[in-house]
């Protein structure tokens, strides 16, 4: 039974089968090719402006990198007196500011003097109010919710920047590349696309995927925030240094990581090679 | 087990020669892994994978318990909760990473040990039932990555959820209502993320299950080797333990290196950046993919493109399936009676042209769909299906194999014995004496 | 082992220098540093395993409470919460001060005068764990008109254990005193607990 089963699979169905699928994809292949020979290739604004982003070179890229804690407090100054203004840290607790080098009495005073507060209960009334924040707390949400963040911002939300760094292609170079990507709209993309030009309203950078974002530039010009370590914030710096923190606030364990590999991928090679000679010593004479 | 000349077990501690009157459970492990089951003397390095797949379903198996401690399975708080494992729970970054890459290498293992089967005839009678359970195991793993994939809950998870389900929409009359019984809903949500929470934590277990029965099958007629002759006598095997145990363990040892590089070192390469953004239902990411071990079927999926008695979409369903379905139909498909590739020189290089054509799917399913894409994963799409269902009973029909050794020890005398996939294929033939311990030393 | 090597291995310097007197003990050195590596790997990795189970850190950081004490008049209290247990802190009145000191160490189960269980100068806050040393049920007595029991301290209704007003077991199952946490008054109104 099961041999002439198998005989007519064999022999018959998987031909028919197989010429099933063979002719619905040629039917397929013709008319592809038949759409490549009628239509002009579609060519966008995005497609030929958008650029890959520039590296930061930032401390923490690579294999090995590691936090640079002076640079990723002044991206966190920049955070705080520049994007927190629209953009949530919501993943993030005032008491993970530990790992950045600061300690337990200036985060309780980063915390306390956050201007917007914590969402919590009067009380007395059970009314929804607020109080300040505790090192305990995650950084508060901008707006209540999407449709407040919507309203606030010409109808565009600005996202969350807890997960940024790793929530676009190659994320840290991403974020720096960005902020100081925004120039004028070049002659030959109006010339060849005289309909993408952009709306009003947007803003024109070749680092956002469509060419047109509703963020105005940030970082207006250098000096914008006062470093308290000297450094000369430039807006090249502050981009930098914004980029760095936010890969700190996506991976906030990446040093550990990296250490953690070394160590691991070192024993691994050491057992690896034990287990070698063992194999050969235990193969030895065995012809195979 | 089959072979006369198996070692028995003796227990030599009183301790287990009592456990061993009462419940042999060592004589089992001793007759299915240990000095009690002969296996053919000349096994290559791609004989490593079936060890190397249960290491990797174990880490996973390891790593998902401790997750779902922490893991809530709740549409308003599964990314969170996901997010919290990350930062919040010691070593949590570590076990969601070795879980996420875990996924990966167990994917990485078993389409090298599927590629070996298929190189070296594995699947031929008799050991057609270790095939079929092994498709089993590969369909109940796609299920449960794919599940998996879904469970923290970002843009990729909630659109490969309605991707996948989608599927089934495909199907004429009753195909939305089996959509809509899939997720519980209309769209993917608590329902969905639920019951793909207890099915993701199930199905390992039964993949487990199917394991045994695998390796059970296995034992019957004992393990394929690289010239595809069966074994004949004593001389033409070793005891498991110590040799492919050893063997095994330094295997284990690159498997980790492996490993343990990308969790460390590169924990998103394989991943998409788009799951790190939380699901929202109102906004589809610019392109969706699947994870990467789900490429190639993704490329045939898409290749279907016009209507033809069936709609397209249907089409592209059928043939995703049945791209898998059709390799339980392998063992009766090739008829020759020739297991080893390398002893079948024109099949071999049709299998080259299937394993360069599964590659070029993979990199067309993650491809933007351009008339050039669309147009390769076509013909690629095309060679797949023609591979086994038109070429490969052809060419085992028509062609004349290389003359086949007397015996396995004889290959290995003659040094044929160990030659891998690779060398073969630079070579044709192979260098005399290449695996004698004097070489080699 | 099945096969014998003789057979075939052709004879070769290499086979014949590989096979001195010495290479069993080599082997023996190679497969027990295997063995013992890959049992430290599996020692270590267990460790984040069992690890993941401590509190996380989110939890660590709410291990601390402060509370508010200006509102608590002589003679009440009130039920807060440190690490998710609840947390009695009782403003004593004179006379409860005065029958806590009465009472001679030797009657009690748990020996610990009013002085060892309050800041010293703050004696009549009296700031304990509500969580009977029994088996972990929340004693009556700080809220407004619970039973306070016969010692006029707190009453747990699971087992009868009876606590006075030092919060000291005086009579029923509990084995203990209940528990003071570790707590510094921050100003003369707030305390930090934890």
């Amino acid at each position: 039974m099961l041999s002439f089963a198998s005989r007519f699979l064999a022999r018959n169905l998987n031909l028919v089968v197989g010429a099933g699928f063979l002719f619905a994809l040629l039917l397929g292949i013709f008319s592809t090719v038949g759409g490549m020979l009628h239509d002009e290739p579609v060519h966008s604004a995005e497609h030929e402006f958008h650029l890959k982003p520039r590296e930061a070179g930032l401390q923490s890229a690579g294999l090995f990198g590691t936090f640079d804690n002076q640079q990723l407090q002044r991206g966190f100054q920049v955070y705080k007196e520049v994007c927190s203004a629209c953009h949530s840290l919501r993943l993030v607790s005032f008491r993970d500011l530990a790992a950045l080098g600061y300690d337990e009495g200036q985060i309780k005073t980063i915390a306390t003097d956050w201007q917007i507060e914590q969402p919590s209960v009067n009380p007395e009334t059970g009314e929804p109010a607020t109080r300040k924040n505790l090192p305990s707390d995650r950084f508060p949400l901008v707006f209540a919710n999407d449709v407040a963040a919507r309203a606030a911002n010409n109808n565009a939300v600005p996202p969350d920047l807890s997960l940024m760094t790793k929530a676009r292609d190659d994320g840290p170079d991403y974020v720096y590349s960005l902020l100081t990507g925004y120039s004028a709209q070049p002659a030959e993309l109006l010339r060849k696309f005289p309909e993408a030009k952009t709306p009003e309203g947007l803003h024109f950078n070749r680092y956002f995927a469509t060419l047109n974002l509703a963020m105005a530039p940030p970082l207006t010009g250098d000096d914008q925030v006062q470093y308290q370590d000297g450094t000369r914030a430039t807006v090249d710096q502050m981009a930098k240094d914004v980029a760095a923190f936010l890969t700190w606030t996506a991976e906030p364990n990446l040093q550990k990581r990296h250490t953690w590999g070394v160590a691991a991928v070192i024993f691994l090679l050491i057992f690896t090679g034990l287990a070698f000679g063992a194999y050969r010593n235990i193969w030895r004479g065995m012809k195979h | 087990m089959s072979f006369p000349w198996a070692k028995h077990y003796e227990p030599k501690q009183p301790l287990m020669r009592w456990l061993d009157e009462k419940l042999p459970l060592p004589r089992l492990v001793y007759n299915a892994v240990g000095a009690g089951y002969p296996v053919p003397r000349n096994l290559n390095y791609f004989w490593n994978f079936g060890v190397l797949a249960g290491a990797a379903l174990a880490v996973q198996i390891i790593t998902g318990i401790v997750l779902a401690m922490h893991y809530a399975a709740n549409g308003a708080v599964a990314f969170d909760s996901v997010e919290r494992i990350m930062r919040d729970v010691p070593s949590g970054w570590f076990l969601r990473y070795a879980h996420a890459n875990g996924a990966s290498m167990f994917f990485i293992v078993v389409y090298t040990h599927i590629a070996r089967g298929i190189y070296y005839g594995s699947y031929k009678a008799p050991r057609e039932m270790v095939w079929l359970l092994g498709v089993v195991i590969f369909l109940l793993m796609m299920a449960t990555a794919f599940m998996g994939y879904v469970l923290p809950w970002g843009q990729m998870s909630f659109w490969g959820a309605q991707v996948i389900t989608g599927f089934f929409s495909a199907i004429p009359g009753v195909g939305e209502t089996i959509r809509v019984w899939l997720l519980g809903g209309y769209a993917p949500d608590n329902a969905a993320l639920n019951r793909f929470f207890s099915l993701h934590y199930l199905l390992p277990f039964v993949i487990a299950g199917v394991i045994v029965l695998h390796i059970w099958a296995l034992h019957i007629p004992g393990s394929n080797n690289p010239t595809g002759v069966e074994v004949k006598g004593p001389q033409d095997t070793v005891p498991f333990h110590p040799y492919y145990t050893a063997k095994d363990g330094f295997g284990l040892g690159v498997f980790l290196i492996v490993f343990a590089s990308l969790i460390f070192f590169a924990p998103n390469l394989l991943g998409h950046p788009d799951n790190y953004i939380p699901a929202n239902p109102l906004s589809t990411p610019a392109h969706i993919v699947p994870e990467w071990y789900f490429l190639p079927f993704y490329a045939i999926l898409k290749a279907f493109t016009v209507d033809f008695i069936l709609p397209a979409k249907l089409w592209g369903v059928l043939a995703m399936f049945g791209s898998i379905l059709l390799l339980f139909f392998l063992p009766w498909l090739d008829k020759s009676p020739v297991k080893s590739a390398n002893f079948r020189p024109t099949y071999r290089l049709f299998l080259i042209v299937l394993l360069v054509d599964v590659l070029v799917l993979g990199y067309l399913g993650g491809a933007e769909a351009t008339p050039i894409t669309v147009l390769l994963s076509q013909i690629a799409a095309g060679y797949y299906f023609a591979h086994f269902l038109v070429v490969l009973p052809i060419v085992s029909a028509m062609e004349r194999p290389r003359p086949l050794p007397n015996s396995i020890t004889e290959a290995v005398l003659k040094g044929e014995g160990g030659t891998s996939l690779a060398q073969t294929a630079a070579h044709g033939s192979v260098l005399p004496g290449h695996n004698s311990p004097a070489a080699a030393e | 082992m099945a096969t014998d090597d003789d057979q075939h291995v052709p004879a070769g310097g290499a086979t014949a220098l590989d096979g001195g007197p010495d290479n069993p003990r080599r082997r023996d050195y190679l497969s027990i540093g295997a063995v013992a590596f890959a049992g430290v790997g599996a020692g270590v990795i267990a460790l984040p395993l069992i690890n993941q189970m401590s509190p996380a850190a989110d939890t660590l950081a709410l291990s601390t409470t402060e509370i508010d004490l200006s509102a608590i008049e002589p003679g009440q209290a009130i039920k807060a919460t440190f690490r998710k247990q609840p947390l009695f802190v009782r403003n004593l009145t004179p006379k409860e001060i005065a029958e806590a000191d009465a009472v001679p160490l030797s009657d009690l189960r748990d020996p610990q005068t009013l002085e060892e269980r309050t800041k010293t100068g703050k004696n009549n806050w009296l700031i304990t764990l509500g969580v009977c040393t029994h088996l972990g049920c929340v004693p009556l007595g700080a809220g407004e008109g619970e039973n306070k029991g016969p010692f006029g301290g707190y009453f747990c209704p699971c087992h009868g254990s009876a606590y006075d007003t030092a919060g000291r077991i005086r009579s029923g199952p509990a084995p203990q005193n209940l528990h003071v946490p570790e707590y510094a008054f921050t100003s003369d109104t707030v305390v930090t607990v934890g």
